[in-house]
C-alpha cells in the first residue's frame, strides 16, 4: 500500500449536487481538489426527479415569504427560520443561476421556466396548492447534477474520481481543532492519499442505506457524517428521517410527488381517496410525513391491498396519457420495468420508502461546521447537502427543497470556504497521519473472524425498517436499539473475503457499514429519548407534539466508548409561531 | 372504483417459487490472473428481482472478491454497463423474468478491463469532455432567465437524457477498431448543445467533431441506439449532426 501526500487550499469531499455546486465557487479562487467515491455523474442528486422550489411566481403570484412559511410549517417548528429565510430568498437567484449555466428546464408556452404543484407547498400561508417547483421533466436531479457537472468541466475543476474519503484529520487538540485535510484511498490501486488542507467541505450525501425499504442508492452510507461522528463532531437530529409516501412496492424505487403534482391520487383497496379524510384542503397534497402515516393507517384498519394487504395505489389513469408521457416519462418507466404494469391503465401498488436524512452534520448558514449547542464553529471544516443539517427541513422536508438546499447552501460554503482559506495559513500535518487508516484496513484484511458484512448490514436494514421507520415506539425504539448495538459488537468481529488491492468494494462496504451502524445508533437512541411526535418522527405512544420540552434540536455524541450522549441546541424563531399542523 | 389486482403485479412474481438463476461471469484479478477466466454462481431469487440483485447475491452471500460498479439500482446512474447474454445493458433495470435464468456476464468491450466487470472508464470521460459538453453563451442575461420556446426546448431534449453509461460507445464496431473515434456517447452529448437555442459554441464542436476522429467514423449501424438503456434515438442525434457539419447549418 503506497501512501501519496497532496497540498491544496480546499478539498470538496462528495461531487453531487452540493459538491459540485461549492467547487463552483472555489474554482479559480483557491487551489481545490474534489474528491469523489463515485464519478460525479453517478451522484444520487441525478435521481432526483420532481422539481425544485422558488417563488419566480412565473404561472401564478407567489412571494418567497410563502415559501419561507410552507418550509417553516411543513417541518413541524423545529426548522431554524434564519436559515430558511435564505434559503427562500435566495432560491430565486438559484434558479437563474443554474438556467445560465444551461440546465434545460421545462418551459411555459411564453417561453419561461414552468412550475408545478408540489406537496406542502401553498398560495397565502395555507390557501391552496401553488405552482412553485421548477423543473425538467421527471428528471430534474439529473439535469441539475449534469449541468453542474458541465460547469466543472468548463471551470476545470480538478477532480479526483472514484477516492473515497476514510477519514477527516486536524490540526490541534481539543477546543483549539482546526480542519487540515483528509485521508483517501484510491480505488483503482488500493494507495492511501493525505490530502493537507486548509479548508475541507463535506458534501457526502444521505445515509438512507440503513432502511431495507429506500429510496436511496447503494452507495448512500453516510460517510461524512460517520467520519465526522467517530472524531467527536456531534451529529444534529438524526431521530428526523423522511418516508416518502410513494415507493414502488418491494422495491422502494421513488415515484416523485410530482405524480400527484400532475394529478395523480392515491387510493385503497376499495378504491376510497383517503386523503380527502386526512387533509381535506390539499388532499394528496399533504407534507411527506403525513401522507406516509395515512398510508400506514389504512393498511393497519385492513384497507391495505394485495394478498399481504400491505400496499396502497397511486392511481394515475384518470390523466390525459399525453401529460404522462411529458411530465411523467421516467417514472412511469420504472413503474414498466419493475412492476411490469401500465400506470395508464392500472393503479400503481406503493408504499412508503425510506427517503430523506433531514439530519447530518450540523452548521451554520455559512456552511460552517459547528461543534457544540452553543453553535461553536470548528474553523475550516464546512458541510452542506443532505449530509449537513443547517437546519432548513426541520422536522419534515418538504419535496422539492432538497435540490433547493443543495445549490444555495453548497454555494455558501464554497463561497465562506473560499474567503476563509485565504486569510489562514497552511495546517501542520505529520507524517504519518494515514496510519489510524492502513491500520484498520490491515486489521480487516487480516480479520479471522466469523461474521459478514452482508448479512449485519441485511439484520440492520430490516430492524430499522420495522422498528424505527414511519411509526415508533418506546418498545420498538428499544428492539432497534439492542439490535444496532449487538449489530456493533459483531462488526468489531467481521471478515471480508477480498484482501486485494485494486478496487477492493468488499473492503469500502465494509467501511461503509461502520458509519451506517454508529448513524443508526444515533438515530435510534435520540428517537426514543424524544418522547412526543413531531413532523417526521411519529411515536404512537406520544401523538402529539410537546413544544414546552421539545422546542429543541437534538445533539447526538459518539462517545469513545461506542454509547451515544446527547445534548441539546435551541432552535431559531423567527417571523412565525407554532401552531397546529393542519392542511 | 373497485381497483383489481393487475395479473403482472409483484405480487404474481412474489408469490411464485423462486427460481434458481446460473451465472457464469468472466473474472480477471489483475494481482492473481494471467488472462481473464469463467467462474460459474447458481443464486436463487424471485424472477421479478434484478440482474444486479443476482450479482449482489453472489457478492454478499458467495463471494466478496466479485467485483462491479454499481450505485442507483434503478438505471439512472450509469454505473452498471455490462455484456449481459451478449448485449450491453444496465444491470439494474433488467429483470430476472424477462431476461431468463441462464446469465452470461462480462465487462463492456472497447475499454480495457481492470477487474472482473470494472473497465477504465477514464478514456471514456475524456472523450466526453473532449467535445466542449457545456453551455457556451456569449449574451448577458443580466439577472434574468433567457427564454427559451418549447419547440426549441424539444429540439434537444431527447440528447439529455444521457447518463453517460458508455453502453453506446462500447457496443459501437468502429469503436472497437479504433479508439480514437470519439464514439456515440461523446456525440450524443455535442448534439445536446449543439442544438440549444441558447448556445453560440455549435461551430466550434462541428469543428472538433468534423475531425479525423469524429462524426463521420460512424457507418450508421445502429447498434448505439439498440443498447441505450435511456431510450435516446443515438443515430438520429448522430445524423443531425453529420447534418449540420454538411450543410453548415444548425
Ligand atoms: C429518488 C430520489 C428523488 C428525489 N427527488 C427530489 C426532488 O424532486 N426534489 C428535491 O428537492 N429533492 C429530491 N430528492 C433529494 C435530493 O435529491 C438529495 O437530497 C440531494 O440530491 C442530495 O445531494 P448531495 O449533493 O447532498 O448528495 P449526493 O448527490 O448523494 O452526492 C453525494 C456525493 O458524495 C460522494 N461521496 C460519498 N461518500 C464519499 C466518501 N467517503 N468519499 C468521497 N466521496 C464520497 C459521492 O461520490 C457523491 O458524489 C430525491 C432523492 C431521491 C433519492
Ligand atoms: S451508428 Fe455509428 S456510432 Fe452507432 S454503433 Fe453504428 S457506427 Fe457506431
Ligand atoms: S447515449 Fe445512451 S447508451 Fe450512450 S452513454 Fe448516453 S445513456 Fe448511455
Ligand atoms: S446502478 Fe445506477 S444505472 Fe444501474
Amino acid at each position: 500500500m503506497n501512501v501519496h501526500y497532496h497540498s491544496y487550499d480546499a478539498v470538496v469531499v462528495g461531487a453531487g449536487g452540493a459538491g459540485l455546486r461549492a467547487a463552483i465557487e472555489l474554482a479559480g479562487e483557491a487551489r481545490t481538489a474534489v474528491l469523489t467515491k463515485l464519478y460525479p455523474t453517478r451522484s444520487h442528486t441525478g435521481a432526483a426527479q420532481g422539481g425544485m422550489c422558488a417563488a419566480l411566481a412565473n404561472v401564478e403570484e407567489d412571494y418567497w415569504e410563502w415559501h419561507a412559511f410552507d418550509t417553516v410549517k411543513g417541518g413541524d417548528y423545529l426548522g431554524d427560520q434564519d436559515a430558511i429565510d435564505i434559503m427562500c430568498r435566495e432560491a430565486i437567484d438559484a434558479v437563474i443561476d443554474l438556467e445560465h449555466f444551461g440546465l434545460p428546464f421545462s418551459r411555459t408556452p411564453q417561453g419561461r421556466i414552468d412550475q408545478r404543484r408540489f406537496g406542502g407547498h401553498t398560495r397565502n400561508h395555507g390557501e391552496a396548492p401553488v405552482r412553485r417547483a421548477c423543473y425538467a421533466a421527471d428528471r430534474t436531479g439529473h439535469m441539475i447534477l449534469h449541468t453542474l457537472y458541465q460547469r466543472c468541466v468548463a471551470k476545470e475543476v480538478n477532480f479526483f474520481n472514484e477516492f473515497q474519503v476514510f477519514d477527516v484529520l486536524f490540526e490541534g487538540e481539543g477546543a483549539d481543532r482546526r480542519a487540515a485535510g483528509v485521508v483517501a484511498y484510491e480505488m483503482a490501486t488500493g494507495d492511501l492519499h493525505v490530502f493537507v488542507s486548509k479548508g475541507v467541505l463535506f458534501a457526502t450525501g444521505g445515509y438512507g442505506k440503513m432502511f431495507k425499504i429506500s429510496s436511496n442508492a447503494h452507495t448512500l452510507t453516510g460517510d461524512g457524517p460517520g467520519v465526522l461522528f467517530k472524531a467527536g463532531i456531534p451529529m444534529e437530529d438524526l431521530e428526523f428521517y423522511q418516508f416518502h409516501p410513494t415507493g414502488i412496492y418491494g422495491f422502494g424505487i421513488l415515484l416523485s410527488e410530482a405524480a400527484r403534482g400532475e394529478g395523480g391520487i392515491l387510493r385503497n383497496s376499495d378504491g376510497e381517496r383517503f386523503m380527502e379524510r386526512v387533509a381535506p384542503t390539499v388532499k394528496d397534497l399533504a407534507p411527506r410525513d403525513m401522507v406516509s402515516r395515512a398510508i400506514h393507517a389504512e393498511i393497519k384498519a385492513g384497507r391495505g391491498a394485495g394478498p399481504k394487504s400491505d400496499y396502497v395505489y397511486l392511481d394515475l389513469t384518470h390523466l390525459p396519457p399525453e401529460q404522462i408521457d411529458s411530465k411523467l416519462p421516467d417514472i412511469t418507466d420504472f413503474v414498466r420495468t419493475y412492476l411490469g404494469i401500465e400506470p395508464k391503465k392500472d393503479p400503481i401498488p406503493i408504499q412508503p420508502t425510506a427517503h430523506y436524512a433531514m439530519g447530518g452534520i450540523p452548521t451554520n448558514v455559512h456552511g460552517e461546521v459547528i461543534v457544540d449547542d452553543h453553535n461553536t464553529v470548528l474553523p475550516g471544516l464546512y458541510a452542506a447537502g443532505e449530509c449537513a443539517c443547517v437546519s432548513v427541513h426541520g422536522a419534515n422536508r418538504l419535496g422539492t427543497n432538497s435540490l433547493l438546499d443543495i445549490v444555495v447552501f453548497g454555494r455558501r460554503g464554497g463561497k465562506a470556504m473560499a474567503e476563509y482559506v485565504k486569510n489562514v495559513g497552511h495546517p501542520d500535518v505529520p507524517r504519518g497521519a494515514e496510519v489510524k487508516v492502513r491500520e484498520r484496513i490491515e486489521q480487516l484484511k487480516a480479520g479471522t473472524g466469523s461474521e459478514k458484512v452482508g448479512d449485519i448490514r441485511t439484520t440492520l436494514q430490516e430492524s430499522m425498517t420495522l422498528d424505527a421507520s414511519v411509526v415508533r415506539t418506546d418498545e420498538s425504539l428499544s428492539d432497534a436499539k439492542r439490535t444496532v448495538e449487538e449489530l456493533k459488537a459483531q462488526y468489531a468481529n467481521i471478515k471480508i473475503d477480498d484482501k486485494g488491492e485494486v478496487f477492493n468494494y468488499d473492503l469500502t462496504e465494509a467501511m461503509e457499514l461502520g458509519h451506517l451502524l454508529d448513524l443508526a445508533h444515533g438515530l435510534v437512541v435520540g428517537a426514543q429519548a424524544r418522547t412526543e411526535s413531531r413532523g417526521a418522527h411519529w411515536r404512537d405512544d406520544y401523538p402529539t407534539r410537546d413544544d414546552q420540552n421539545w422546542m429543541k434540536h437534538t445533539l447526538a455524541h459518539l462517545e469513545q466508548d461506542g454509547s451515544i450522549r446527547l445534548s441539546y441546541k435551541q432552535v431559531v424563531a423567527g417571523n412565525y409561531q407554532p401552531m397546529e399542523r393542519k392542511y | 372504483m373497485t381497483v383489481t389486482e393487475s395479473p403482472a403485479s409483484p405480487l404474481a412474481d412474489k408469490a411464485k417459487e423462486l427460481v434458481r438463476v446460473h451465472l457464469r461471469i468472466k473474472r480477471y484479478d489483475p494481482e492473481t490472473d494471467t488472462r481473464p477466466r469463467w467462474q460459474e454462481f447458481e443464486v436463487e431469487m424471485s424472477p421479478g428481482d434484478r440482474v444486479l440483485d443476482a450479482l449482489h447475491l453472489v457478492k454478499w452471500t458467495q463471494d466478496g472478491t466479485l467485483t462491479f460498479r454499481r450505485s442507483c439500482a434503478h438505471g439512472v446512474c450509469g454505473s452498471d454497463a455490462m455484456v449481459i447474454n451478449g448485449e450491453n445493458k444496465l444491470a439494474c433495470i433488467n429483470l430476472i423474468k424477462n431476461i431468463g435464468t441462464d446469465l452470461t456476464i462480462e465487462p463492456i468491450r472497447g475499454l480495457e478491463v481492470i477487474k472482473d466487470l470494472v473497465v477504465d472508464m477514464e478514456p471514456f470521460f475524456a472523450q466526453h469532455r473532449s467535445v466542449m459538453p457545456y453551455l457556451i453563451a456569449h449574451d448577458d442575461p443580466g439577472y434574468k432567465e433567457r427564454l427559451q420556446t418549447q419547440e426549441d426546448r424539444d429540439r434537444f431534449d431527447d440528447t439529455t437524457k444521457c447518463i453517460l453509461c458508455a453502453c453506446c460507445t462500447t457496443s459501437c464496431p468502429i469503436y472497437w477498431a479504433n479508439s480514437e473515434y470519439v464514439g456515440p456517447a461523446a456525440i450524443v452529448s455535442a448534439h445536446r448543445f449543439i442544438f440549444d437555442s441558447r448556445d453560440d459554441g455549435a461551430q466550434e464542436r462541428l469543428d472538433i467533431l468534423n475531425q479525423k476522429s469524429g462524426v463521420f467514423r460512424c457507418k450508421t449501424s445502429f447498434n448505439c441506439t439498440e443498447a441505450c438503456p435511456r431510450g435516446i434515438k443515438v443515430t438520429q442525434a448522430i445524423e443531425e449532426v453529420k447534418r449540420a457539419i454538411l450543410y453548415d447549418r444548425v
